[in-house]
């Protein structure tokens, strides 16, 4: 027999959707950006300065969606924790979204900007963010928390390379006064790359959440300074 | 993952009821299967569950009202503080002094606002003028009724409006000096705003009395309790603090009936 909650039910599942297409679509803007980045494209950049209006409006959608929710339906138990849940990770896909607006901003910076070599770590620290994100995302859709882990492993990875990024880039500023705005830049860069995987690691441990009633910060070196 | 146990077991020192095994069949039906439970002393938990799932049933255990039905037949214990209830040992006539009870629908006696709330101590044998008058006024004033019945105090009950009807029922209930109020659905035939007046004095009074509310409303038992039972077919399924049953009970038909995914 059908429970009396369809309804609601369908809903819930549509604001599922929701977050995952704004999700889908934060992960794009992340790529693009720093693929702007690494080949010195300034379209692509300013293509996703562009998409951060949409990414605003799908966070304000999903907020408004979760509020008519709980005024409307009272949700108890795991509904409550869905929508309490969803309210949190749309804040942390907006921020992920702003930090790969500011990337795109510093790859116009750099669009002109000579590079000793090619960027390596830069890069690398992108890729394991972006599968943060990407693993998150895919954590929330299948209540998988081996993905959960994956996510707060990758973490650590990240941590260790920006502080790497962060001492070489230091090194090269020490060099020369010439390498300060390049080396400045590509410092927020690898800041705004830490940002956003400390935000994926918030919507991993909202899912572990979401499951189990049960809050805990999953990540030991996660700080969100 | 959740280490709390569904039927979270209280300390007895803390226990103003501590049920033990407690069994009720109606002509050979059973309505209420081995329930142990302790209930805090001075707090107030909500009984929830379907129709039928034997909440009413437990409720009315508590203070002895299924004896009023032939047919029920009654196994465990109960201890209100270190007495056992249920044995021919202890009078229902003083188990309901000490153990009152307020019903779904308002039911003021066809007479006066204050002979309604002095007819309980006038039973307990209180005749004093003085004496009666104070403790209407402090049982009126307990129910948050005083102030709109202070001038109508000999008009009848049944001129109240619904909602101070069931405060005058409260108040009633306060005037023998309980150290129970058993409530059985207090507030579904009252409006918003009367419920809402209900539930503000149900947390004034938990400083004073141990509350036992059976409710179908399960906001209501949000907003009030302090702890949540959930019965289903008889059985007591969970027990914990209210909190904990409503943002992450342990056992799957708590969640699914909480949720409205009983089907």
């Amino acid at each position: 027999m059908p429970h009396p909650r369809q309804t609601f039910d369908a809903q819930l599942r549509a604001l599922e959707q929701r977050l995952l297409r704004m999700g889908g679509f934060v992960e794009g803007m992340l790529e693009d950006a720093v693929k702007a980045l690494a080949k010195q494209d300034t379209q692509l950049a300013e293509e996703v300065v562009r998409r951060d209006d949409v990414a605003d409006e799908q966070d304000i959608d999903i907020e408004s969606t979760c509020m008519h929710l709980l005024a409307l339906q009272q949700p108890l138990s795991k509904d409550l924790r869905v929508i309490g849940t969803a309210l949190k990770i749309t804040t942390d896909l907006e921020r992920i979204g702003d930090y790969s607006v500011d990337i795109a901003k510093a790859a116009l910076i750099l669009a002109g900007a000579r590079y000793p070599a090619p960027l390596t770590r830069i890069p690398r620290m992108a890729e394991y963010t972006v599968a943060m994100v990407q693993g998150a995302l895919e954590g929330f859709v299948h209540r998988d928390f081996r993905k959960i882990e994956e996510v707060i492993a990758l973490d650590d990875k990240v941590d260790a390379l920006y502080v790497e990024v962060w001492e070489m880039l230091l090194q090269e500023m020490r060099q020369s006064s010439e390498n300060i705005v390049r080396a400045a830049n590509l410092i927020l860069v690898a800041r705004y790359l830490e940002r956003i995987a400390d935000h994926a690691v918030n919507v991993a441990e909202r899912v572990y959440y979401m499951e189990t009633g049960v809050l805990r910060q999953l990540a030991t070196s996660h700080q969100t300074d | 993952m959740n280490p709390r146990p569904a039927i979270l077991m209280l300390p007895d020192e803390t226990a103003k009821f501590r049920v033990r095994d407690l069994g009720v069949a109606y002509g050979g039906t059973p309505a209420l299967r081995h329930v142990t439970i302790n209930l805090p002393d001075r707090q107030i938990t909500a009984l929830i569950g379907p129709s039928g799932c034997g909440k009413s049933t437990f409720l009315r255990c508590l203070n002895r009202m299924n004896d009023l039905i032939l047919t029920a037949r009654i196994a465990g214990k109960v201890l209100l503080d270190e007495q056992e209830i249920l044995g021919n040992q202890i009078d229902p006539v003083e188990l309901r002094k000490r153990v009152g009870m307020v019903f779904q629908r308002p039911n003021p006696f066809p007479m006066s606002v204050y002979d309604n709330i002095a007819y309980g101590p006038r039973r307990h044998g209180i005749r004093a003028r003085g004496t009666l008058d104070q403790l209407v006024e402090q049982a009126l004033v307990q129910a948050a009724l005083w102030d709109e019945v202070k001038d109508k105090l000999r008009q009848s009950a049944l001129d109240l409006s619904g909602g101070q009807q069931q405060r005058l029922c409260i108040a009633r209930c306060l005037a023998v000096q309980p150290e129970v109020i058993l409530m059985d659905e207090p507030s579904s035939a009252l409006d918003p705003i009367s419920t809402f007046k209900i539930e503000e004095l149900l947390l004034e009074l938990k400083a004073q009395y141990t509350i036992v509310i059976v409710t179908h409303n399960m906001y209501q038992a949000s907003r009030v309790a302090d702890y949540t039972g959930f019965f289903l077919t008889g059985d007591l399924i969970e027990f914990g603090p209210t909190v904990e049953i409503f943002e992450r009970p342990v056992d799957q038909r708590t969640d699914d009936y909480v949720r409205g995914r009983f089907g």
